[in-house]
């Protein structure tokens, strides 16, 4: 008989590589096993073109876990992060907001579109921040089971409890209304500036089925304040090379401590006996055997492709299929001859080296999810652009650029479903809402890459090609993540755990799942 | 001057209660009342000669049967009619399905749409009858203060803890998961007809400017359900000689416990000496002393105009503005000369019905709130309405009819301009057109027609934003964050100046529980 | 690029150190000088012109300016007469101060309220409900300010009116050559001086009709390294420097009530209610935890620290806008937030933040001083503000 590994790990993605690294740096045999013929899943930079380097997926980082950084010296192992300088949001009749690193330059941007917003600014940010640090401490720890509270469960719940005690009646109260409102609601309670909420309102929208007026937003718009790089919130930034950078240095730093990665190797099933996993069997009939199997996939790619329905108590299942991954956006990268030229502000400049965001009104992010509520892509699309070869010239051959496009509404569930046509005219759709901005954007492309949710299902495996793998909502957090009951990485078969994004505290390049997760699992004596 | 213990302003509903409950603890209570009559928008009138409408709210929800009992209210005259079909749901082609409160009839007619469904709503009654009843028990606690809780309030965090334990653990993690919930995702869970889906979704969202896809609507549901009978459906039920007769009974309630009751009495101000109320002035510039005062109007009236911004610090007038309610919501009341005919109702049927929905599926309603969004009257409304004179021939001439209609989404501030006759002339004609599509022969009884908008409701009920209920009811604006998170115990920044209002804790649709649990904190308070 | 004030065209030529500094959204020269010794002596023997254009300033008019002034600032604007002037701090809900400046009222309902920071939405936050326009007038207002012992005489060329007549914080109207001014008998220097305030398109005419009355006088364009030494030795705050707004404040003992930094005097609790009345009327009650003091450092002891090391004594001839420590026989009791050299008096002084009980007048302290990489202590003790208080900056 074959090797027996103390883990499988099904799954690639940054989260399995995460939960692998930990294990075999406590000394554990792990075996990765994922896909396709690199790792990174989601995670991945590709040179699609000669000398042109995609971040194909996700394209910035802010949320890895600065411990995680640290535990796996991950710097060591090559991460570098470049930061993003500014948030650049063009406007339609000529006009731009551009905010910056500068307080003072940004005090004065904002206050040339309303006096009012410019003051209120910083109060804002002081707030977030505090909500941010409010929360931070949640995110690193094990969901407690409120409903049959053991011994552990009973001390988070009171550390919890002292934690929200501590926090003090207005800021408990600010984050409970962030937890339930809808990002434009919450934004409308501070300021008046169109673009300015716009373009804030939009990291609230960010790879969820919701539009800045759906309840629930608001909690989205914290979660991508918790970013911090190296200590410091709120930034944002790009990983040298491209995000594939950040799965290279995991895997890397999971070899350094033994673990073993195979690509080109994917999951069929799970193999169980007397409702214990004992194993995995691949897409080419090998079998392999682990004391423990975690997936980092998806909840429903999980439970509902890799386990057998026999396994699985029925309300279980129901839940999970009731788990709501919605894919919603897509992407559009593009090679370019030369630097886009915005009309509203010509021009080489730090504009250029930010994320520039397509959101010039509230009205325009909530007609963009119009059109997705009922099957269509947006036909003018929320962007958030980023040229990477301008924060990493390495990135695309001297003097050319590459451009990403996170586009926001895709659905998945597309009305006529995702064809070769309708992908085309989706990424027309993206080119020209840019050409309205930039026109001399479409003589320089060299070459277009048009993934629509299903493009991303496809290649990466994500269900609905939804990058955050379940929706942040709040009946999906924290306890309830992915369903009531099962929060804490465990499933009902035993010697089975989730590490992915479905699990809290959730997506983005974060990695916390991962570490969560091996936690547990060494927990439980692995 | 003159002075009293306790003034009251407005005798709305729960002005009523509040008064008649410290009335009865023995306080001397003067309850102020702008208009000529009590009953604030439980309000009937003859819109059309013979015809008695209710002209803003059109049926009660849930009358706790603790208020009725303490109030003793059938003996000072009220008469409520449990509508024994609280829903039909109408479609386009004629075609429409009645929900009754007799759970085994509603199985029977759900069976022609999809028998699934009816499989699944003896369960889906008990899930909602669960989860309802939890709200239920929450509502008849005040809402306690988090996170640092007073004894008083960490006692009612224990019994709704009990509460929560007596689900027992799946149900309380069902409830958990459920209520921020969007309604649409709820009926999906549960059902595959779209008629169905919508006639219930459309409870989601009552008189909330959200659309059911909204999260938290699925809490908008079970709120209205809380009087629910098992197997019952967002009950509706209506008060014999008219809607105005509650606010009768309440009123003669509060008098017979000792309160006065001032008709015509306008407040301008409250007065306000060190922080601490001090009494009223009314607007014809005489001065009444009181050292608690009692406002059922909506916060921002009662703080920001009574009150204003001397004794008020920024960060919370900015909470008070903050406060979201913009009225969706208007009326269109009908004189009808006879009963059109539904054919699908059994016969026998039509005395037992209740609300008439126009809602056919939950893409409907989003549809007709996405109008919402961007300051536009829906296109294609969702209608829900009531003909009270079905059980009360008293409403209406011999044979002939009253009706009226909820019609949603029509937000107070429109884009293109303000309320005038001509946009309210718009909406009635595109309201009977679409009523008449569904309801067919509807058009010739009607004998006359009145359109309130919620312009309308502001000017004649002093509904805030032309909101009848004061404040929406989303997840922000619940328990301890209803009115304003932190100031959920009905007292405000001014000493001895509380609020009674439905913005309050647990809010519309209960009737006078906000009042009743005002009322408690002042007993509670220590002068 | 950060742009230049409105007499940018006349401080450019002259700055011959090119030390431009930040002030909030501007930027206005340090120094003229390679070195503002020159300038800060002007301040105190003849005569200083400075550059004060990048404050904040509000117009405040309407039937209700003096109810809504009347919520937040800690004054009673109701004792401010028209023509008067009233330094004051205003306050957040719970008491702390959210920022200083003054207020001029120009007319019954007419009022400038100027400032370091940004008020423009504190103010729209307080109008609830009242009839008053608010306008920032930040960048359509010019303002020089024009200190030192020769400030009346230089003025009193260009001005028709007799200064005699403008009091100690007193403001009026008045026309210099051609251009509308304000001027107020105010400044931040702790001397006798005037602050001229017009529209700032007539900025470069203000400035060489000044500069040229002051010529026979010596003035000296003044860079504002040179005030921030004068108002440490007339005891005046700084925001940011020596406290935190409550608004940027991270955490709550970053924030200080008006009483912690001496300004009890400018806290009218007589008044029925104003932002943060409830809280100041119970700290009144308490004793204090905080007290902003002036502090003296003992020169000797200075001295024999940097002779032992071999080295004549060295000490801040800027302001040092650091945070220092002060101990009482190893116990922390607070800290400096401003220390200089003070060349007039020839002192070692600071502006120091006390805990209780440690602020009376005469307590010894040390504070931390920094010998040759080594932190030692030198002796010091709590003394009265202001530093240096020469009697013609009121007369």
């Amino acid at each position: 008989m074959a090797k027996r590994y103390d883990a499988i790990i099904v799954g690639g993605g940054h989260n399995g590589l995460v939960a692998a690294a930990y294990l075999a740096r406590a000394g554990r045999e792990v075996l990765v096993l994922e896909q396709r013929h690199l790792v990174g899943g989601a995670t991945v930079t590709e040179e699609l073109y000669p000398g042109f380097k995609y971040s194909v997926f996700s394209y910035v980082v802010s949320l890895l876990r600065p411990e995680i950084m640290r535990d796996l010296s991950l710097a060591r192992h090559g991460l570098e992060i470049l930061p993003l300088e500014s948030t650049f949001t063009p406007l339609p009749g000529g006009d731009y907001l551009l905010r910056g690193p500068d307080h003072a330059q940004t005090h004065r941007e904002i206050y040339r579109h309303s006096p009012r917003d410019a003051d209120v600014y910083d109060e804002y940010g002081r707030l977030m921040a505090q909500m941010a640090m409010a929360v931070r401490p949640i995110l690193g720890m094990v969901p407690p089971d409120p409903a049959a509270p053991g011994w552990r469960d009973l001390q988070s719940l009171a550390q919890l409890g002292s934690h929200v005690r501590a926090l003090g009646g207005e800021r408990f109260h600010a984050l409970a209304k962030l937890m339930t409102m809808s990002a434009a609601d919450f934004l409308d309670e501070w300021f008046e500036c169109e673009p300015l909420k716009a373009t804030m309102s939009a990291s609230g929208i960010i790879g969820t089925f919701l539009g800045p007026r759906s309840p629930g937003s608001a909690y989205v718009l914290l979660h991508h304040y918790m970013g911090e790089i190296d200590g410091a919130f709120r930034a944002w930034g790009f990983a040298r090379g491209g995000t594939g950078a950040i799965s290279s240095a995991i895997a890397s730093a999971a070899r350094s401590f033994g673990a073993e990665i195979r690509t080109n190797a994917a999951v069929q099933q799970v193999i169980t006996k007397n409702g214990r996993a004992m194993g995995v069997v691949l897409a080419d009939g090998e079998e392999i055997y682990a004391r423990v199997v975690a997936s980092s996939l998806d909840p429903k790619r999980t439970f509902l492709k890799l386990c057998a329905p026999a396994d699985l108590p029925t309300e279980f299942r129901e839940a999970i299929e009731r788990f709501k991954i919605r894919g919603s956006s897509g992407k559009v990268n593009l090679s370019l001859a030369a630097l886009p030229n915005f009309t509203s502000l010509p021009g080489m400049g730090m504009h250029l080296r930010g994320s520039i965001s397509i959101s010039p009104s509230m009205d325009y992010l909530e007609q963009a999810f119009d059109d997705a509520k009922y099957g269509e892509f947006s036909r003018h699309p929320y962007m958030d652009v980023l040229i990477p070869s301008l924060i990493d010239p390495g990135m695309a051959p001297p003097g050319q650029h590459v451009m990403s496009c996170f586009v926001q509404y895709a659905p998945y569930n597309l009305k006529g479903g995702w064809t070769d046509a309708q992908r085309t005219a989706f990424g027309d759709t993206v080119v020209n809402t840019l050409c309205e901005y930039a026109p001399n954007l479409r003589e320089n492309i060299l070459h277009r890459q048009v993934l629509s949710p299903a493009d991303i299902e496809s290649v990466t495996g994500l269900t609905e090609g939804n990058i955050f793998q379940g929706e942040l909502a709040l009946n999906q957090l924290f306890f309830l993540r992915p369903v009531p009951g099962w929060a804490q990485y465990r499933t009902p078969v035993r010697a089975l755990y989730q590490c992915g994004s479905g699990t809290h505290p959730g997506g983005g390049i974060c990695g916390a799942p991962g570490r969560l997760a091996a936690m547990e699992m060494l927990r439980d004596g692995l | 001057m003159r002075s009293s213990d306790c003034i009251i302003i407005g005798a709305g509903a729960n002005s009523l209660v509040a008064a008649a409950v410290l009335a009865r603890a023995g306080r001397k209570v003067l309850v102020l009342e702008r208009l000529d009559r009590v009953g604030g928008t439980h309000a009937s009138a003859e819109l059309h000669p013979g015809y008695r409408f209710d002209t803003a709210m059109t049926s009660l929800g849930w009358l706790p049967p603790l208020l009725s009992r303490q109030l003793r209210l059938s003996r000072h005259g009220l008469n409520v009619h449990w509508a024994g079909m609280p829903l039909l749901a109408l479609e386009r082609d004629g075609h429409s399905l009645p929900l009754w409160r007799d759970e085994r009839r509603t199985v029977r007619s759900l069976r022609m749409l999809s028998v699934r469904d009816a499989e699944r709503w003896p369960a889906f009654c008990a899930r909602a009858a669960r989860l309802a009843g939890f709200l239920r028990s929450a509502y008849m606690l005040p809402a306690p203060q988090v996170p640092n809780p007073g004894l008083g309030d960490a006692w009612t965090l224990v019994q709704l803890g009990l509460k929560a334990r007596g689900l027992g653990r799946m149900e309380m993690l069902e409830l958990l998961r459920v209520l921020p919930l969007s309604v649409s995702e709820w009926l999906d869970e549960w059902f595959e007809s779209d008629l169905l889906k919508g006639a219930l979704g459309a409870g989601g969202v009552q008189n909330i400017n959200l659309g059911p896809q909204a999260a938290g609507t699925a809490l908008g549901l079970l709120h209205h359900h809380v009087g629910a009978a098992l197997g019952d459906i967002r009950p509706v039920g209506f008060v014999r000689g008219g809607m105005a007769r509650l606010g009768e009974a309440l009123a003669a309630a509060a008098q017979a416990a000792g309160a006065t009751i001032e008709l015509n009495s306008a407040v301008a101000s409250v007065l306000v000496r060190s922080g601490q109320a001090a009494g009223v002035v009314l607007a014809n510039g005489s001065e009444i002393k009181a050292a608690t005062v009692v406002s059922g109007l909506d916060p921002k009236q009662t703080l920001l105009e009574l009150v204003g911004g001397d004794w008020l610090e920024p960060g919370f007038v900015r909470r008070v503005n903050n406060i979201r309610g913009e009225g969706i919501a208007a009326r269109v009341h009908l004189a009808l000369d006879g009963l059109p005919v539904f054919p699908d109702v059994p016969s026998g049927g039509m005395d037992a019905l209740g609300r008439i929905s126009i809602s056919p599926s939950l893409e409907y309603v989003e549809r007709a709130h996405d109008c919402a969004k961007y300051g536009r009257v829906s296109n294609a409304p969702v209608l829900e309405a009531v003909i009270p004179s079905l059980s009360d021939a008293s409403l209406a001439p011999a044979g002939c009819h009253v009706m009226s209609v909820a019609v949603q989404y029509t937000p107070w501030h429109l884009r293109a301009g303000a309320w005038n006759a001509e946009r309210s002339t718009a909406l009635r004609d595109n309201v009977v057109a679409l009523l008449d599509a569904h309801i067919p022969g509807l058009r010739a009884r009607i004998q006359a027609a009145v359109v309130h908008t919620p312009a309308d409701f502001e000017r004649e009920f002093g509904a805030p934003r032309g909101n009848l209920y004061h404040a929406d009811l989303t997840l922000d604006q619940i328990l301890f964050m209803r009115p304003i998170a932190g100031w959920a115990q009905y007292r405000t920044p001014v000493r001895g100046l509380y609020m009674c209002g439905p913005a309050n804790h647990p809010g519309a649709g209960i009737t006078g529980v906000a009042g009743y649990h005002a009322a408690r904190a002042v007993l509670h308070t220590k002068p | 690029m950060l742009p230049g004030t409105p007499f940018h065209s006349r401080t450019a030529p002259l700055c011959a150190a090119h030390n431009w500094r930040r002030w909030g959204p501007c930027v206005v020269a340090g120094s003229y000088d390679l070195h503002p010794e020159r300038e800060y002596f002007a301040v105190r023997t003849s005569a200083a012109l400075f550059d004060v254009s990048p404050l904040y300033k509000y117009a405040i008019r309407g039937v209700d300016a003096t109810r809504l002034l009347n919520r937040v600032i800690t004054r009673d604007v109701s004792r401010c007469r028209v023509g008067q002037v009233f330094y004051t701090p205003w306050c957040d809900a719970a008491g702390k101060v959210l920022d200083d400046g003054t207020l001029q009222r120009l007319g019954e309902s007419v009022f400038r309220l100027t400032c370091a920071e940004p008020n423009l939405q504190w103010l729209y936050a307080n109008a609830t409900g009242l009839q008053v326009e608010i306008e920032d007038v930040s960048e359509q207002v010019a303002a020089l300010s024009l200190q030192g012992p020769s400030a009346r005489a230089i003025l009193q060329h260009l001005c028709p009116a007799d200064l005699n007549d403008l009091r100690y914080f007193h403001v009026m109207g008045s026309q210099l050559g051609s251009v509308a001014v304000e001027i107020s008998r105010t400044g931040y220097s702790g001397d006798l001086g005037y602050e001229v305030w017009c529209e700032a398109a007539a900025a470069p005419q203000l400035w060489d009709l000044i500069w040229e009355a002051g010529m026979p006088y010596g003035l000296v364009p003044a860079g504002i390294l040179a005030l921030d030494v004068a108002r440490v030795e007339a005891g005046l705050l700084l925001l940011d420097v020596d406290y935190t707004s409550a608004r940027a404040a991270a955490i709550e003992a970053r924030k200080s009530s008006p009483y912690e930094l001496g300004l009890g005097w400018a806290v009218d609790l007589r008044k029925e209610n104003f932002v943060g009345r409830a809280a100041l009327a119970l700290e009144q009650t308490r004793p204090a935890q905080w007290r902003f003091v002036g502090i003296e450092v003992d020169w000797l002891d200075v001295e024999g620290l940097f002779n032992a090391a071999g080295l004549a004594p060295q000490v801040p001839t800027q302001t040092l806008r650091a945070s220092v420590p002060l101990y009482l026989s190893d116990e922390w009791v607070g800290y400096a937030s401003s220390t200089v050299w003070s060349p007039i008096t020839k002192r070692y002084i600071g502006l120091a933040h006390l805990r209780a009980p440690h602020f009376a007048t005469g307590t010894s302290l040390q504070m931390e001083v920094t010998v040759e990489h080594q932190r030692r202590l030198a002796s010091a003790k709590v003394v009265e503000l202001p530093f240096y208080d020469p009697p013609r900056k009121r007369s």
